[in-house]
């Protein structure tokens, strides 16, 4: 990373390995994880279920429950703050207003006893010094920043007031509250329809844009992240497979799971495509985190596994400018097919 | 395909629900869940049916199959008028239509076992039991990719995508002409989803039964359907085969669907809402086009006449007042 780079770095998460420990057997959610963010820039962390994305940002924030998971081993840095050796107070000073988190779900996310203009008045008197009337200002001009209409009469409304679009509006607003460095969104529209998340997401590129907010956006949906992110990382089992800038990766997937995801996804307007042509597959499932092959914990699916992906786990291999992938048989990915 | 009579024919389906309030529940409103949807599907025709939250389609799904009352209309099952059957005559007709759930953790019975949750409406309807219905079973299994050793297992025992192959084969079980799937690959991940699409496309070659295909996604609809029906606030907007209405969207509506759909193409930045707000309540729908508080293009007439669905080329029907009733033409974009 060049000088001018770490300058501009947010947030540097090296090695992360969390695990949890079950009736099962001990299981690493996330093993060996290295990702950084710049300044207004957009990572987004793509996988399916499982495959670690939300234990990542929740390790980071250090809101892994434990028991059963614990932040084992790595290193996370905020702003040249190590997060994992502060104390919980020191935290808690920083969750909420450096960095910041929004969820899937707003209403689970949401306090339903209490007024919007309330929850978010509740941010900013604990991170700045602030009366009680100057936060209230500020919580509806947060609210207008994120194009509720009328924020002064919605500051007043409980959650069942608005609707699911409203909803997850109000949550980024007591998210930027603070103008955070970072934002970490985990799926922020997948409960939402689909004209409503095209609206949630313009919004987010565009506050992020002018705050210069640094955001990791996880999603399952490559769409999501064609449209929105700068850098991709792609999880599988705990591990990073891939990483590469969005361009790169979508003109030039090197990992197989990568393309077989690409692959597998029906493409929308599939003008003049044969009605009932059918969808290229993953055969088989995510295996589960407890009872990892060794080796490659893709190999079983892959149809390019060979004896080596099957006994040794592939380091991650630097393929091109700023994009990696672990796999044996990287060399020998060309273009995709 | 659809020379013949159609399989399934509904005509002016509305369902309304009672919102009721104060102390002696009386019925204060309306929600106009379904409201005036007619539709056709023919023999092994997949017609899907999109619209976001709320706009319907379960309603609609749902009372195809009756499983809920449809307030008014009527629905042919292969030219018999099943809506006013009472439960025993509609028997016979429960074994040509079947449906496969959106969430299969909670569409399976924890306490059976996947072999007696596929062999259960075998016994129900008397067509095998014992010895048959295991042989069946078996082979039900194998059809939708499950091995016959897997039937003394249960429903937790299988992962996500398996437990959605237990549901549909158990829609299989009767031998049915239609099935009906609401959002069946919704809660799936993205690989297992196009696994459960292929199975369903190669179901369908094999044994020709038609499905009402109900999705919020339309890529996955775009992919499965012959043609599609869009919907909005309990009435469907547009109408047409698969291609054409993806390359020639003429309601504003669908069309503003259309774009919001993130592209997986970096080079394709065209994150612009087309629409703005939510989607009205059904408890009020507006006036005329229920879309008219949302379209860019509403007009005076949009605001007081509801807009009928019309023909609007080959195989095409919309409703929209632009362009005399024709919608916008795609040249317009």
């Amino acid at each position: 990373m060049t000088e001018a780079k770490a300058a501009d770095t947010v947030l540097d998460v090296k090695n992360l390995q969390t695990v949890f420990f079950t009736n099962s057997g001990l299981f690493r959610a996330v093993d060996d994880v290295s990702f950084s963010v710049r300044r207004g820039e957009t990572l987004a962390i793509v996988g399916e279920s499982g495959c670690g994305k939300s234990v990542t940002a929740l390790s980071v924030m250090r809101l892994v429950p434990d028991p059963p998971g614990r932040v084992v081993g790595g290193s996370v840095t905020l702003e040249g703050k190590d997060l994992l050796s502060l104390d919980e107070a020191e935290m808690r000073n920083i969750c909420g207003n450096r960095i910041s988190m929004i969820f899937q779900e707003p209403m689970t996310s949401l306090n339903p006893v209490m007024r919007i203009g309330d929850q978010i008045t509740e941010v900013l008197r604990l991170h700045q010094e602030m009366t009680a009337k100057e936060a209230w200002a500020k919580a509806v001009e947060m609210l207008r920043l994120v194009r509720i209409p009328e924020p002064q009469r919605r500051a007043h409304e409980y959650p069942h007031q608005l609707s699911g679009g409203m909803r997850q509006r109000a949550m980024i607003a007591m998210a930027l509250a603070c103008r955070p460095a970072l934002l970490i969104a985990d799926e922020p529209t997948t409960a939402l329809d689909v004209t409503i998340q095209a609206q949630i997401l313009a919004l987010i590129v565009d506050l992020q844009k002018t705050l210069g907010t640094g955001l990791i956006l996880i999603t399952h949906d490559l769409g999501v992240v064609a449209q929105t992110a700068q850098r991709v990382i792609v999880m599988y089992a705990g591990k990073k497979v891939e990483e590469a800038t969005v361009e790169d990766l979508f003109e030039n997937p090197k990992h197989p799971y990568t393309r077989g995801l690409m692959a597998s996804m029906p493409a929308v307007i599939s003008f003049g495509a044969k009605t009932d042509a059918r969808l290229n597959e993953i055969p088989g499932m995510v295996p589960s985190l407890t009872n990892l092959p060794p080796g490659c914990a893709f190999a079983p699916r892959c149809s390019l596994a060979m004896d080596r992906c099957r006994a040794e786990y592939p380091p991650l291999q630097e393929t091109g400018a700023d994009h990696f992938a672990a796999c044996w048989r990287v060399a020998e990915m060309g273009a995709a097919p | 395909m659809t020379d013949q009579r159609p399989l399934l024919e509904v005509t002016d389906l509305v369902k309304h629900y009672a919102v009721r309030g104060g102390i002696l529940r009386r019925r204060v409103g309306t929600v106009h869940a379904v409201d005036g949807v007619s539709f056709s599907v023919g023999k092994g025709e997949t017609l899907g049916l999109v619209g976001e939250s709320g706009c319907g389609k379960s309603t609609v799904a749902r009372s195809v199959l009756r499983l809920v009352e449809p307030s008014s209309g009527a629905i042919k099952l292969n030219g018999t008028d099943i809506t006013g059957l009472s439960k025993a005559d509609m028997r016979p007709h429960r074994r040509s239509m079947q449906i496969v759930f959106q969430d299969p953790f909670a569409s399976l019975n924890p306490r059976m076992t996947a072999g007696d949750i596929v062999g259960e409406p075998l016994g129900v309807h008397g067509i095998a039991t014992g010895r048959a219905q295991q042989d069946r079973v078996a082979e039900l299994f194998a059809q939708v990719g499950l091995r016959p050793d897997q039937m003394k297992n249960y429903p937790h025992q299988f992962s996500g995508g398996q437990r959605q192959r237990i549901c549909i084969a158990r829609a299989l079980s009767l031998g049915p002409s239609l099935i009906v799937c609401d959002e069946p690959v919704s809660a799936l991940d993205v690989s297992i989803q196009a696994q459960v699409i292929n199975l369903l496309i190669d179901l369908q070659r094999k044994n020709d039964f038609s499905y009402l295909f109900i999705a919020h996604d339309l890529a996955v609809v775009a992919h499965i359907s012959h043609r599609v029906a869009v919907m909005y606030l309990g009435r469907i907007v547009e109408i047409a085969d698969k291609s054409e209405l993806f390359a020639n969207p003429r309601h504003p509506y669908t069309q503003a669907l259309l774009a919001s759909v993130p592209v997986a193409d970096p080079k394709a930045k065209r994150l612009a809402p087309m629409i703005d707000g939510d989607v009205p309540s059904p408890i009020n729908p507006p006036s005329g086009c229920a879309f008219h508080t949302r379209c860019r293009y509403a007009m005076d007439r949009c605001k007081v006449e509801r807009p009928a669905l019309v023909a609007a080329g080959e195989g095409h029907q919309v409703a929209c007042w632009l362009n005399d009733g024709t919608g916008r033409a795609p040249e317009d974009l």
